[in-house]
Formats: structure tokens, C-alpha cells, sequence
């Protein structure tokens, strides 16, 4: 008897987690965007949007050329990050390329830039820092070449004799920011997919009074807003698969990466986002608040203090201790040491063992105020 | 007119029950200019670096201390051999590992090839070039005056030097927020004139309470007018509390005329209003609606040059911001904000804004039959 009860629970449990498939699956217009979403996102992120300073045209005002500016105008142009953009003749003209957008950077070399009086040579650097960040970073390249070329000049010390710097670049040696950005598009897409699309398909039930119908079922109702949440795992997993195969396959991430340790991590943070969807759909009693709590909540924190978008390390201090209590943060990082720099279980145990304990509570906030609900 | 009155009214009316919406256009400009410009800081300081000094010579120290004063790095730890150190950067703790080798200051002193190794956190592309170049020359600075320290006292002729000042037009202080800002007000209005007006109608939809106005003498155009003004409206003031909020905490007055600013809003709000009247007739609920206007909001708000500069993206999508709203409107509201660019100085973007606000309305009004008829 108690075992032919629970074969009819778990066949009506299926026949839940079914009729919950079918509602995802005939909306195919929302289906569409759910598996789109991460193709498009990947693609903007690895291709389109890059915070690299490639060719950036630069003027430069000269006024008594001589070999030492030529061949340091040369030595910007041929580097990566500029492109020489031509000759300005004062501050003025600099102002109208500016104005126009048509260079950020202008290299101002001092009169008689080469036979500056003993060995000084004057040279001026002026950055469109309308956009702060760009011109930085414009700025401090612009300067790394310029002490570079400064150390080559006939009667420079020879570097030979001081101290040889050996540079290598750890993980990611072409520093291609496509490969950041990956973690941080599966990040955004689980929590969207996961806490908001869970939290809004249930309580579209409850604004629509058919959860009453759902309730007054022979399942036990934990059982119903489980089996909605599972069609919304399913999805998430897919997700999960197809941002892998575009990383592997198109964007050329670093192979080596322990691919059952990331599907284990990912599926850790799917609950995680699934409690979270379970606690505000049984907070909230609409649509709109779920979805307004989803995204001011979740997702512009997940934006925000997932550390792929924004450096953490630069926020102020109230802003970085609220970075802890994020979940995104934690799997970003496990994510990206995994992904990234294809490190073992021993690498994440720490984030790890915090996500998992956040799920946890979560998981038991959600239990809570389920109960009370009834 | 009359029937445009009514539905009007009706629409501020449930505009200003749902406490919801009110929610969100006050709390969401609060938050998003409190969050974002505060995070927004992509300066490369702070570089955490651990040091593993093989060497422990008085030279070695001395490089360890010219380091450690630099304001750029932090010297979080001097493990004693590599692979501590590359645990410390798989952990997160450290950027860059500097490897002073064994007999370096002997070398050194002997003319031999004295090395130095620098390992970067390469995850984050342009921290591990920056953090490294700088650590580069923060070691080849300090060789020098090593050098210098012996040729001087020679009375050898100085080395040649190049002296670097930087300015930073604009913004002067590197201001981050000045630069986040208006770009925050760009999204807060594209928000509520793409999400909550598609919602708006959704709802309505969802609720059946779309047929009942169906059967009513109001004509289609009334309806859409109906809709769309509360939420223009909503939209000017969400961007002025948003200006409101710049001024009182990050002290930011546009360079240009308010009015300026408030002339391409209105603009590029009837322009957005239709891209979510679109968005209204093509969708069946609230759900659908919100992953469309998502979706839109991400692709659009994110090509148009919100984070990322436009110059640096590849063609295609370089020709895909030449047709996308945002772009115009984000340039536009930085415009006037830091350069303090007027309405002549913007004609183009304001013709194209223009051309844009008719042909979403167009296309909008146009399915909008299409769906009813």
C-alpha cells in the first residue's frame, strides 16, 4: 500500500513537472529569447564590447620635427593600442579633433624636442578624458611606450647592464577580455533565467487564482512549486551547455578546464537561483513587483558586484563588504578559476562551501515563509 | 478630445495606485546613481602583488621598498618560493608575482644578466597589462637610479630623460561619475518608456481588460495617446529626478542647458515609447514582455556605448549603434554634460532621434491594427 502511494505521488509528480514543460515549451516566442539570449549575449560580449584600447587615433603637434619625434611618433603608431590620426599645429585645432571625435589622444613634443637642454626633452600628453576610464588607460600606455623609447636613446644607460624584466602573462597570455566576460554572461543568464523566471511564472498563477486549483491537488504543495521551478533547471542547464560550446568552439577559450567540476558548480548556483525565485514569489503577490524585485535586487547586483563588469578591488569599502554577500560573486569567481585559469575542486572550496551556504538558507527562507503561506 | 481626456485620466489613475510602478520610477534612479557611478572606477591601482625575494640582499630589499612606496601596488605577501605565490593568485589575493632570483644583487654588481620575473593575473586583460607594465618600469626606473647613483658620482653627463606631463581635458580630475551619470539617465528613460509602457499594455491584455476598451467609442489613436502620454510624462520625471540626484550627490551640473537635455529626453522618449508599443503588440503577457524588453534593453543599452566606447567595437556593430536610439542619446546627454555641446552643435543627432521616434510609432501603430482588425 505505502509503496503503491508513492508510485501514484511520484506519477503525479511527473505528470506536474509535464503539464509545467508544456507551458514553457508552447510559449515559443519566450522560448525563443530564453535560448537566444545566451547566443546574443556571447556574441556582444566576445566580439562587439572590449574596454581593450585598440588604434586609437592619436594627433600630434610638432613643431620643430627632428629624428627623436619621428621616430617616437612612429614607435605609437606602430604599437596596438594607437594610430597616428596626423598633425595639429595648436591647442586649438587639438580642441576641434576632440570636438569631432576624431582622436583622443594628442602628443605634444617640446621645441627642440631633441637638443632639449641637457638631455630634457619636454613632451606633453593631453587625453579627451570625457571618457575617464578610456583616457586613462590611453594615458598610461602612451606612457609605457614613451619610457621604453626614452631607455633606447643614444646615451641612455644600457639596459643590458641594469636589470632585465621578464614578463609573462598567466591564463590568458593574448589578455583577451572575451575570456572575463564569459563567466559573467553565464552568471547574468542563471540568475535571470533562474530567480526571475521562476519567481514571475509562479506568481503569475497566484495573480491568475489558478495556483488555488494547483493547491487543492493531491500533491503536496511543495511538490507544485518545485515541479515549476524544474522546467526553468532545465532550461538553465541548456543555457549552461550551449555558453560552453560557443566558448570552446568560437571564442577560443583555454582548453583544460575541468568541464564535470564547472556543470557540478553550475548546477550548485542554478539552486542557488531557484531558491531565490522561490523566496520572492512567495513574498510578492504581482507580476510586476516579482519582476521589479528580480531586477533591482538580483540582477543589477549580479551586474553590478560579479566583479566581470565593475573592478571590486576599486569600489569603496560599504560597497565591497556588500560584494560578500552577493552570490554572483562567489560563483564568478569559482567560475572564472575554473573556466579560466583551470584550476581543480581544491582551487573553489571556499567559494564553494559559501555559495552552498547560502543556498542553504535560502532554501530554508523559502521552506519558512512557504509554510506560512499555506 | 474628450475620449482622450477620460482615458487619460483613467491611466494617471492607475498609474499612481500601483504602488509598483511608483516604486520604480523613484527607486530605481536612486539606486542605479548611488550603485553604478560608485562601481564604475576602472582605474588600474591597488595592484596586489606578492613578492618572493630569492635574493635577500640589501639591493633586493631596496627594489622590494621602491615597490611597496609606489602608489599603484600593495605588497600583500613575500612567500618564500613561486608556487606559494601562484596559489595566492589563484586564490584571488594577489595580481602580479615578482620573482627577485637568488644571487641577483651579486649579479647585478658584476655587469652579469641580472632578471627579474613578473607574473601577471591575465583573467582581467587590461589590469595584468597595466599592473605589469608599470611594475616593468617601477624596476627599470629603480636600475637607473642604481646607475645613475654610480655615473653621477663619476661625474659622467647625465643620462637623456623625457619629461611626461599628462592633462586630461574635460574632466579634469578624472571625474568617474561625471562620465556614468548621464549615462545612467540615458537608461533610466530608455527603462521607462520601453519596459514599463510594454508592460503597461501587457497587463491589460493579460487581464482581458483590453477587449472591454476595445468596445468602447474611443478611437485607436486615443488609446495609443492614452498610454503613451502617462508614461512620457513618467519619463521627465524620472530623468529630472535623476538630475536631481546627480546634483545633490555627485554635485554634477550639465556644462550645457538643462533644456538641451530636456529636448533630446522628450525626443527619445517618443521614440522608445514606440519601440514599447512594439513590444506591447507583439507579446501575449507580462512574462513575454519582460524578456523582450530585457533583451532590448541589454543589446541596445549595451551597444549604444553605455560601458564600452562605440570606437572601440568592430564594424558590425559600429553599423548597428548607427541605427540603434541609445547610442545617439547616450552621446547626446554626455555631450551637454561634459562638453557642454548645445542643440546646434547636436542637430544631427537630434534629426536622426527624430526620424527614429516617427518610424517606431509608425511601425508600432501600424501592427497594432494589423493585430486588431
Amino acid at each position: 500500500m505505502a509503496t503503491d502511494r508513492k508510485l501514484r505521488g511520484a506519477a503525479i509528480f511527473w505528470a506536474f513537472i509535464v503539464k509545467e514543460f508544456k507551458h514553457v515549451v508552447r510559449d515559443r516566442k519566450s522560448l525563443a529569447i530564453l535560448l537566444g539570449l545566451p547566443v546574443v549575449m556571447m556574441t556582444l560580449f566576445g566580439f562587439a564590447l572590449s574596454n581593450e584600447v585598440k588604434d586609437t587615433r592619436f594627433v600630434v603637434v610638432d613643431l620643430t620635427p627632428d629624428a627623436a619625434t619621428l621616430a617616437l611618433t612612429d614607435r605609437l603608431d606602430q604599437s596596438k593600442y594607437f594610430s597616428f590620426a596626423g598633425q595639429v599645429r595648436n591647442e586649438a585645432e587639438i580642441e576641434q579633433v576632440f570636438r569631432r571625435g576624431e582622436a583622443r589622444l594628442a602628443v605634444l613634443f617640446g621645441a627642440q624636442f631633441d637638443r632639449g637642454n641637457a638631455g630634457q626633452r619636454q613632451l606633453r600628453l593631453v587625453a579627451d578624458a570625457s571618457d575617464a576610464n578610456t583616457a586613462n588607460i590611453v594615458t598610461n600606455y602612451a606612457t609605457a611606450i614613451i619610457a621604453q623609447f626614452q631607455s633606447e636613446l643614444p646615451g641612455a644607460l644600457p639596459t643590458s647592464a641594469g636589470i632585465v624584466v621578464e614578463t609573462r602573462m598567466l591564463y590568458n597570455p593574448q589578455l583577451k577580455s572575451s575570456y572575463m566576460f564569459v563567466p559573467g554572461v553565464m552568471t547574468l543568464i542563471l540568475m535571470l533565467l533562474g530567480a526571475m523566471m521562476t519567481s514571475v511564472s509562479i506568481v503569475r498563477e497566484k495573480e491568475r487564482g489558478t495556483m488555488e486549483v494547483l493547491l487543492v491537488s493531491p500533491m503536496n504543495p511543495l511538490m507544485v512549486i518545485i515541479s515549476k521551478a524544474v522546467p526553468y533547471m532545465v532550461l538553465c542547464f541548456v543555457d549552461v551547455l550551449i555558453i560552453l560550446a560557443l566558448s570552446y568552439g568560437v571564442l577560443d577559450m583555454p582548453g583544460g578546464a575541468n568541464i564535470p567540476l564547472l556543470l557540478a558548480e553550475c548546477l550548485l548556483f542554478i539552486v542557488t537561483t531557484l531558491a531565490l525565485g522561490l523566496v520572492i514569489s512567495n513574498k510578492v503577490e504581482t507580476q510586476q513587483t516579482a519582476m521589479f524585485i528580480s531586477l533591482v535586487g538580483l540582477l543589477m547586483p549580479a551586474l553590478v558586484f560579479s566583479g566581470f563588469m565593475f573592478p571590486i578591488e576599486n569600489m569603496p569599502l560599504p560597497l565591497k563588504v556588500i560584494s560578500n554577500v552577493v552570490p554572483t560573486k562567489w560563483f564568478y569567481m569559482i567560475a572564472s578559476n575554473v573556466m579560466i585559469k583551470g584550476l581543480g575542486f581544491a582551487a573553489v572550496i571556499k567559494p564553494t562551501v559559501i555559495l552552498a551556504g547560502m543556498t542553504l538558507v535560502l532554501l530554508l527562507i523559502s521552506l519558512k515563509s512557504f509554510k506560512q503561506r499555506l | 478630445m474628450r475620449n482622450l481626456y477620460y482615458i487619460l485620466q483613467k491611466e494617471f489613475l492607475l498609474i499612481f495606485r500601483d504602488k509598483t510602478i511608483l516604486r520604480l520610477i523613484f527607486v530605481m534612479p536612486i539606486m542605479q546613481l548611488l550603485l553604478i557611478p560608485m562601481a564604475a572606477d576602472y582605474e588600474v591601482k591597488h595592484v596586489s602583488i606578492a613578492v618572493v625575494d630569492q635574493d635577500q640582499s640589501s639591493v633586493s630589499h631596496q627594489l622590494v621598498n621602491k615597490i611597496g612606496a609606489s602608489n599603484y601596488f600593495r605588497i600583500v605577501a613575500t612567500p618564500g618560493d613561486y608556487p606559494t605565490a601562484t596559489r595566492l593568485v589563484e586564490a584571488n589575493q594577489a595580481d602580479l608575482i615578482l620573482t627577485i632570483p637568488p644571487r641577483f644583487a651579486h649579479d647585478l654588481a658584476t655587469g652579469n644578466h641580472a632578471a627579474v620575473q613578473i607574473a601577471a593575473d591575465a583573467v582581467n586583460g587590461v589590469r595584468a597589462g597595466l599592473g605589469a607594465s608599470y611594475a616593468g618600469a617601477t624596476v627599470r626606473q629603480f636600475a637607473l637610479e642604481l646607475r645613475a647613483g654610480a655615473v653621477l658620482s663619476s661625474a659622467a653627463p647625465r643620462p637623456p630623460t623625457i619629461d611626461v606631463s599628462t592633462a586630461n581635458w574635460y574632466n579634469p580630475h578624472v571625474n568617474y561619475p561625471l562620465f556614468m551619470v548621464p549615462g545612467i539617465l540615458a537608461i533610466l528613460v530608455t527603462m521607462v518608456g520601453a519596459s514599463l509602457s510594454s508592460l503597461n499594455i501587457v497587463k491589460e491584455k493579460e487581464a482581458g481588460t483590453i477587449e472591454q476598451i476595445n468596445v468602447t467609442p474611443i478611437k485607436k489613436y486615443q488609446f495609443i495617446l492614452g498610454k503613451l502620454i502617462p508614461f512620457w510624462v513618467l519619463g521627465m520625471i524620472s530623468i529630472t529626478l535623476g538630475m536631481v540626484v546627480g546634483r545633490v550627490v555627485y554635485h554634477l551640473v550639465p556644462a550645457g542647458s538643462v533644456l538641451t537635455i530636456y529636448l533630446f529626453a522628450a525626443v527619445y522618449l517618443i521614440a522608445v515609447l514606440g519601440v514599447g508599443l512594439f513590444i506591447s503588440t507583439v507579446t501575449e503577457n507580462q512574462q513575454q514582455a519582460t524578456l523582450f524588453s530585457f533583451f532590448i534593453m541589454m543589446v541596445f543599452v549595451l551597444l549604444g556605448g553605455l560601458y564600452t566606447p562605440i570606437d572601440s567595437m568592430p564594424q558590425w556593430a559600429q553599423t548597428i549603434a548607427a541605427y540603434n536610439p541609445p547610442s545617439y542619446f547616450i552621446t547626446v546627454i554626455r555631450a551637454v554634460y561634459i562638453k557642454g555641446s548645445t542643440v546646434g552643435d547636436l542637430l544631427p543627432a537630434l534629426a536622426r532621434l527624430a526620424g527614429f521616434a516617427v518610424a517606431f510609432n509608425a511601425l508600432a501603430v501600424w501592427s497594432y491594427k494589423k493585430r486588431s482588425a
